[in-house]
């Protein structure tokens, strides 16, 4: 079972990630800042794996820090979209009728919502940063986490033990706390990792378009969009930086399809 | 049916005021009001009060929606707080490169996933099948703008077949060169939105596949691709097609980065540079136009539903 071919690559890419961001903090080749000008946009050497962008500063460097970035982003954009999704999800399961339907329309509008749209109108609000980033990324995809909590609480509570623990006169609170929870818990795990894959995604473009992190933090998305102009003198400039996303990214999504499939065993065989 | 699509209906209505209102909430937050946005350090009281009056900020919010509201719905969005334009008129100048971009893009999409998620289906325990599949998954995980550069890189750097961006002066008069400069942007398009599309139509046809009618056809004697061609197109469509709904939202959004990354000049591009310069009026104008076209197509795709699976109709 844990020898699952998707949660095992998208495991070693995601540890990949963590580890390089927790190097960071210690040891990088170069200063991320330290500009050389003489060193302006030279291609791959030993001295510098990857080269240097214009400002003659070690792209490995910044690529090896935005992936500190990167990670907190899609950390601190899951805790809310689960925080507020899995509560809402389950406010909603166990409300009224009344209560219920006006919160699955909200729900519904949010999940139309294009999420880089909304982080647009939030970025014209408060100015461009990595925090405006981080809330209107978190607060789109909780509508979906909000939904598939919605959905899967809805089965639970016809469930016979819970009308047993119902009948036996435990409060809507502890049926919650002692046989919701712990029942939904793995795929809000797979639902948590595909939302970081996403909200990772979300940011680099957002940054890419000038409106996530702004300079001189190193953010993947940005450096994307500097080192672009300077496809002319070598397209392996804009290279790296993509690549980097390409990767976290599709860890993300290996490991919630690998925990997908080993909490799921209907899904182990057939299709994926 | 038509006590549903009436249902379906009001719904679009409610969701269309809401998401306008919040729109409109959201940039109506600000500190300060348009008016000292608009005049800065230059704004004398005086020169305050007649431009509020001139906006309507003098009065409460819900009337300044109602009023504005009320302009949306015979289609004017009122003017640019900066320059004066008018919002709906420089929208839908814009929208004669972004729409045929979104609309291209959605074609090829469509044209290479159906197929290549139907033929993963097929094979799915084989090895190009399995390569199919991985390289749809490793599509999804690429970012538009990582796309577009490449292509920029293959096809108009290394190989100057098409320009690497802009769009002829002239518009849509200057027909072949128009149509030459959307081709990069809506491949690139086209291939991020077909990537999530290849899996959606190649696990909807592994589901038909493994259906009991599936097997009968198949005993009766047809080959799997015209068993799937009679008796399983239909079925496997159905989850594609919604999910090609639920995609316009993706393929607005898309579009902002590709014509960022090609300098289209369309919608995406006059949002971002009014983001930029504060454009309030106007970045509340081109973002409840956005997201009203998001509604409205994705309440087309579902009465389409109804129409491909008489299921969907009762839900």
């Amino acid at each position: 079972m844990m020898w699952n071919r998707n949660l095992l690559i998208g495991a070693s890419l995601v540890g990949f990630n963590v580890l390089v961001a927790m190097l960071s903090l210690v040891w990088t080749p170069y200063d991320p800042l330290e500009i050389e000008p003489a060193l302006s946009l030279t291609r791959p050497s030993t001295a510098h794996l990857l080269g240097t962008d214009e400002n003659g500063r070690d792209i490995l460097s910044n690529l090896i820090v935005g992936s500190r970035a990167t990670l907190i982003t899609g950390v601190m954009a899951v805790v809310i979209c689960m925080v507020v999704g899995v509560t809402v999800g389950i406010a909603t399961s166990v409300s009224p009728r009344w209560i219920e339907s006006p919160a699955i329309f909200g729900i519904d509008i949010v999940l139309a919502l294009p999420t880089v749209l909304f982080a647009i109108v939030l970025a014209a609000v408060y100015g461009p940063s990595t925090i405006t980033a981080i809330f209107a990324i978190g607060i789109a995809l909780s509508a979906s986490v909000a939904q598939v909590t919605r959905r899967e609480v809805n089965v639970l509570l016809t469930s016979d033990y819970v009308t047993a623990a119902r009948a036996s006169g435990s409060s809507t609170r502890r049926v919650i706390r002692r046989h919701i929870l712990p029942n939904i818990r793995a795929s809000l795990f797979v639902q948590a990792s595909g939302a970081c894959a996403v909200a990772i995604l979300a940011e680099s473009t957002l940054s890419y378009l000038g409106l996530g992190t702004t300079p001189p933090a190193p953010s993947w998305g940005r450096m994307m969009a500097s080192l672009q102009q300077f496809l002319l003198i070598d397209p392996i400039f804009p290279l790296w930086p993509g690549l980097a996303i390409v990767i976290t990214v599709l860890g993300f999504n290996l490991l919630g399809d690998g925990l997908r499939e080993v909490l799921d065993p209907t899904l182990r065989e057939s299709k994926h | 049916m038509l006590w549903n699509m009436l249902r379906r209906f009001t719904l679009l209505l409610a969701s269309l005021i809401a998401s306008s209102a919040l729109v409109f909430l959201l940039l109506r937050l600000l500190p300060g009001d348009l008016a000292q946005a608009k005049l800065g350090i230059y704004g004398t009281p005086e020169a305050l009060a007649q431009l509020r009056e001139e906006y309507g900020l003098d009065k409460s919010l819900a009337a300044q929606y109602l009023s504005w509201l009320s302009g949306a719905i015979r289609g004017d969005l009122g003017l640019s707080v900066l320059t004066g334009a008018d919002i709906t008129q420089e929208l839908l100048a814009k929208a004669t490169v972004t729409l045929p971009l979104i609309v291209i893009a959605s074609l090829i999409a469509i044209l290479i996933a159906i197929p290549l998620g139907m033929f993963a289906a097929l094979r799915f325990r084989r090895w190009d099948g399995i390569a199919t599949s991985t390289v749809s998954q490793l599509g999804i995980a690429v970012p538009t703008f990582w796309v577009g550069v490449i292509l920029i890189t293959v096809f108009a750097v290394q190989n100057q077949v098409f320009p690497s961006g802009g769009f002829p002066y002239d518009g849509w008069s200057d027909f072949p060169n128009a149509v030459r400069s959307l081709v990069l942007p809506a491949t690139t398009l086209a291939l991020a939105q077909g990537a999530v599309l290849t899996r959606f139509a190649r696990s909807a046809t592994i589901d038909v596949i493994q259906q009991d009618y599936f097997r009968t056809a198949r005993a009766t004697g047809l080959s799997r691709a015209r068993a799937l061609r009679i008796h399983g197109m239909r079925n496997a469509m159905v989850p594609v097609v919604s999910v090609l709904g639920m995609q316009i939202s993706t393929l607005i959004v898309g579009a902002i980065i590709v014509e960022s990354v090609f300098a289209l000049p369309g919608v995406g591009q006059m949002l971002l540079q009014d983001v930029n310069v504060r454009d309030y009026t106007k970045v509340q104008g081109t973002v409840t136009a956005t997201t009203a076209l998001v509604f409205v197509v994705s309440f087309l795709v579902d009465s389409i539903l109804g129409v491909i699976d008489p299921r969907a109709r009762r839900r």
